[in-house]
């Protein structure tokens, strides 16, 4: 039972680090900002559980598990956040490469506003 | 066997970190580099982790909940800042 | 705009006649507080009634001191639905993080992506927000922005080359969506899920 729960540590840890390395690599093949984006946050989210699993294993410690969860937590909580803030500023200032994307449908959304708005400023109120 | 284990992932964990240098350094927005330190800062903390599990203690966990605020705080700021094509 | 629909009133829910911020109750917000407490006594390892009371007293201070806007709460939270969605989280991030390792390793450069509009039933701020929160925990989809009023959300999904790829995308965000509602839903967007599923809603599987 003992060399089990180490073998299966071992291999929680190793995938673990494996992940952070494909994190890596996304980020040099990847074509444009926001396709990087998707390896660099991501499989961390599943790499750092394992690490915290082998962790907790290795030290056979229930007490150990509220404070991992508590930085697991706080991974999922603040990933997320800063994926969209980098996203969103990505595509506002127009780090989109237009060979990676199949269909915008945010465009599309920006310039149907953009034509009402016009459609609104354009004929002047009439009513006094 | 811990040994063995420690080896394969301080060296996979030491490439993925070059990766993020090199990108740091060709990154051609500010956004990448963010990006590429944001990813950095998470295999420090997955190395932290690593020297943790070897020594058998728990005593650097609050650094690993840190980082990833810090990195969070640090990644929002800069991207709030970056709004137009100059600053990019 | 001259028929505020119930929307535009929620955006000022937080605000009173006067303009000035709401606060919330200690009734608002007792989970927030428990929250905060059960986070002290991990960071401190140290789960000792006195310790907790002492976190509470912090929470407090902290939260009379710097308020931040209430969160309005559905008040309704199904503990199963909440275990059998976080079952299905584990499993849908480990396939995902596969399916990326792919994408790193071996599609690389020629991978394409797509801008999809997904828009949602629900009217919750709450929701929408998990709801980005999940998918973007999930990888190979991040919102990159939100339309507040039609409940509307704009993500960068990886891996769509065609059409199909764009409907299933879709689909599976409604799904992450209906998962949510069953969880912590109000009362009102749950039976509305209920009716649009059938009598075998929770079985049904996406497609």
């Amino acid at each position: 039972m003992d060399a089990f729960l180490d073998v299966l540590a071992a291999v929680f840890l190793i995938i673990g680090c494996l992940l952070s390395l494909v994190a890596g690599i996304g980020l040099m093949t990847f074509p444009d900002l926001l396709t990087r984006l998707h390896a660099a946050t991501k499989p961390q989210v599943l790499g750092f559980l394992l690490i915290f699993i082998a962790l907790a294993i290795h030290l056979r410690s229930w007490a150990v598990v509220p404070v991992l969860a508590l930085a697991w937590g706080m991974q999922l909580l603040t990933a997320p956040v800063s994926a969209h803030m980098i996203g969103r500023s990505g595509y506002r200032t127009k780090h989109v490469s237009h060979k990676s994307i199949y269909s915008d449908e945010l465009a599309e959304a920006i310039r149907a506003v953009e034509a009402e708005q016009r459609h609104d400023q354009g004929p002047p109120p009439q009513q006094q | 066997m811990t040994g063995i284990v420690m080896w394969a992932c301080g060296s996979v964990l030491s490439v993925a970190l070059i990766l993020c240098v090199i990108r740091v350094a060709k990154g051609p927005s500010i956004l990448d580099r963010v990006l590429a330190l944001d990813v950095m800062l998470l295999i420090v903390s997955a190395a932290v982790c690593l020297e943790m599990y070897y020594n058998r203690h728990l005593d650097n966990v609050l650094f690993v909940v840190v980082a990833c605020t810090v990195g969070f705080i640090g990644s929002v700021t800069v991207s709030r800042y970056v709004t137009d094509q100059r600053n990019a | 705009m001259e028929t505020p629909n119930s929307k535009d009133q929620r955006i000022d829910d937080a605000l009173d006649p006067v303009g000035v911020r709401h606060r919330a109750t200690l009734r608002e917000e007792w989970p927030l507080l428990v929250l905060l407490v059960l986070v002290w006594g991990a960071l401190w390892r140290d789960f000792s009634p006195g310790n907790l009371l002492f976190g509470a007293l912090i929470a407090v201070l902290i939260t009379t001191l710097f308020p931040l806007p209430p969160v309005v709460l559905p008040g309704r939270l199904n503990l199963w639905y909440c275990f059998k969605l976080f079952l299905w989280f584990l499993r849908e991030v480990a396939a995902a993080s596969v399916h990326v390792s792919y994408l790193a390793l071996f599609k690389g450069r020629a991978t394409r992506s797509s801008l999809i509009a997904v828009p949602l039933r629900t009217e919750s701020d709450l929701i929408v927000m998990t709801v980005g929160h999940v998918l973007t925990l999930i990888p190979g989809s991040f919102v990159v922005d939100v339309d507040r009023r039609s409940s509307t959300l704009y993500l960068h999904y990886a891996d769509t080359e065609d059409e199909q790829a764009v409907e299933r995308a879709r689909s599976q965000i409604r799904d992450i969506e209906r998962r949510l509602i069953m969880a912590i839903g109000s009362k009102n967007e749950y039976e509305a899920i209920k009716a649009e599923c059938g009598p075998k809603f929770s079985a049904r599987k996406a497609q």
